[in-house]
């Protein structure tokens, strides 16, 4: 029998809703609305870079953005349905390739501000 | 009979011109979700994938822009400040509320069930105890951003 690979985009959907569910909202009020508004220093470039060099910083960041991702594509693929759009490998491929394309980058540009 | 209050065209025999006696009736799909507040409720909900996909983006430039250097990532902060940007993050602020209430609404669902002293864990509790992570998350995260040195 061939094995379904099914689990793991519901784990990447289910890991990125918890994750959105728990700091999605305070994410948004500080880095969106707070910081710009207050011109408070608190993302400020050396506080970000140190931030996105500590090994927890980084997993906390790349966990965000690509669980996010995921969970917004998984579930994206499945409205599909309801609008009336054939859930087939076009919109499987485009939906999971902008998670994959946006996972990458943020890996890449986490690898590069060093550790 | 009467076909008051259908719109038109609701009989795919009509649209095709057939013999209208031996066609079944079709119930068009189209709009589905504008007929009922409770399916509307679920679209809205639905929409707040969009929200975390875009927040996602967001921060995967952001970090992109870090990457770069400092004058890239001013110019990211500087972005946020702009007024369009401002609007698109309080409505992501909402989407994310409604994204959080309704998913830990829903999880009483989608997890295994809890027994507490031979008794079912209620799915009120669940929800309850799912919203009150949040808040304590939101603080911690709120507390980090401003109080670690």
């Amino acid at each position: 029998m061939k094995r379904s690979h099914a689990p793991i985009f519901w784990l990447l959907f289910g890991g990125g809703g918890m994750l959105a569910a728990l700091f999605g909202t305070a994410l948004v009020l500080v880095t969106g609305i707070v910081v710009p508004l207050s011109g408070s220093d608190v993302l400020a470039y050396p506080r970000m870079l140190a931030l996105a060099q500590s090994v927890v910083g980084k997993g906390f960041v790349l966990a965000v953005i690509v669980l996010f991702a995921w969970h917004a594509a998984h579930r994206i693929l499945c409205s599909l349905h309801d609008i009336g759009i054939h859930k087939g490998l076009v919109a499987k491929l485009t939906c999971y390739g902008c998670a994959m394309a946006i996972s990458l980058v943020a890996a890449a540009s986490l690898w590069r501000v060093g550790f | 009979m009467s076909t008051q209050g259908r719109p038109k065209g609701e009989y795919r025999s009509a649209q095709h011109g057939g013999n209208s006696m031996h066609r079944p009736y079709v119930r068009p799909m189209a709009g589905w979700w504008k007929r009922d507040p409770f399916f509307m409720r679920y679209m809205a909900r639905e929409l707040t994938a969009f929200a975390v996909g875009a927040f996602a983006v967001i921060l995967c430039v952001g970090v992109l822009r870090l990457a770069q250097g400092e004058a890239a990532w001013n110019g990211w902060l500087a972005a946020l400040r702009s007024p369009a940007s401002i609007a698109l993050h309080v409505v992501l602020l909402v989407a994310m509320a409604v994204h959080a209430k309704s998913w830990f609404e829903i999880m009483p669902k989608t997890m295994p069930m809890i027994h507490v002293g031979g008794k079912r864990l209620g799915a009120q509790t669940i929800t309850r105890a799912g919203w009150a992570a949040t808040l304590i998350a939101s603080l911690l995260l709120i507390a980090l951003v401003w109080g670690w040195r």
